[in-house]
């Protein structure tokens, strides 16, 4: 197993220590969250707490890859 | 989703709701989808082709989820999500802060319907068992058999936390979310609730087995793998 994978399945099982949004909160700002990546300014001060959810949530780590994804191949 | 928001954390994030100085496309579509019955229904079928865009791309991504399914009931499925999330947009529609742009404002919606269309449809039929207490194993690669059989102690007092510490229904939601995989949006459905309730049990549960390694001396050994002030 390394390091990686250790990480990973810790987090898995005890999720991030920093607090998190909800579920709920961060379908709302994932929009601008993406946005601001895709930007490059720096979207996790802007909103804090974010990263931590994804980190812990797989399915709301998901919706947001699938959009940060699909909005870069096909910017609007 | 729930409405209510994580209790008993350290310090809430406060998200601060940047100004909205990346509407860019916003202002055509909210004149859009609020002009005469002409102007909008183009602004509509405009934005449905766009969300069923949307919804082919995240379903073409989980294909190898959905292989037992023929491609007409992929663009069935595509078709649906795109509904909804239209629905779901105008109902909404008030609610966009113009904080990003609205192709991605809208985009999130078809995407989170497909992705939970598809969640759901690749479980179909699948048995969800709840308190089945199946723990990874830990293959010894780059790590020394100190560290190895540290890490085995740990998952070891995590075990007895889960039996101990836990109630009843946040021993199932750990062990179904955490241990066992079931996508998050399948065991809402068979428990007739909502993501967001259920992310709020699997942190509760999450939060009393760090106390529990906290109490059995493996506080900083958490710390340093998760980060943290632990």
């Amino acid at each position: 197993m390394s390091t990686d994978d250790r990480t990973e399945l810790f987090l898995r099982l005890l999720g991030p220590a920093d607090p998190e949004v909800t579920c709920e909160q961060c379908f709302e700002f994932l929009d601008e969250y993406v946005d601001l990546e895709a930007a490059g300014a720096d979207a996790d001060r802007h909103l804090p707490g974010m990263h931590e959810h994804l980190q812990g949530c797989p399915a709301c780590r998901e919706d947001h890859e699938t959009l940060r994804d699909f909005v870069h191949r096909r910017p609007a | 989703m729930l409405d209510t928001p994580i209790q008993a954390r350290p310090a809430p994030p406060t998200v601060q709701p940047a100004a909205p100085v990346m509407a860019g496309d916003a202002e055509m579509w909210m004149s859009a989808l609020h002009g005469p019955p002409g102007v909008r229904d183009q602004a509509l079928a405009d934005l449905h082709a766009l969300l069923l865009r949307a919804a082919r791309f995240e379903l073409a991504r989980r294909r190898g989820q959905l292989h037992d399914l023929a491609r007409a009931d992929i663009d069935d499925l595509a078709t649906q999500a795109a509904d909804d999330a239209l629905m779901a947009i105008l109902g909404k529609l008030d609610t966009f802060r113009g904080t990003s742009r609205f192709t991605t404002w809208a985009y999130k919606f078809a995407l989170l319907e497909a992705g939970v269309k598809a969640r759901r449809r690749a479980w179909h039929g699948r048995e969800v068992v709840l308190d089945d207490q199946t723990w990874p194993a830990l293959p010894a690669g780059g790590r020394s058999a100190q560290q190895c059989l540290e890490d085995a102690e740990m998952l070891r007092a995590l075990s007895d936390a889960v039996a101990t510490s836990l109630t009843r229904h946040q021993r199932e939601v750990f062990c179904a979310l955490a241990l066992n995989g079931i996508p998050i949006d399948v065991l809402a459905e068979r428990l007739n609730t909502n993501r967001g309730a259920l992310y709020k049990t699997l942190h509760d549960a999450r939060r009393k087995l760090r106390l529990a390694l906290e109490a059995a001396g493996y506080g900083r050994d958490i710390a340093a793998i998760t980060g943290g002030g632990t």
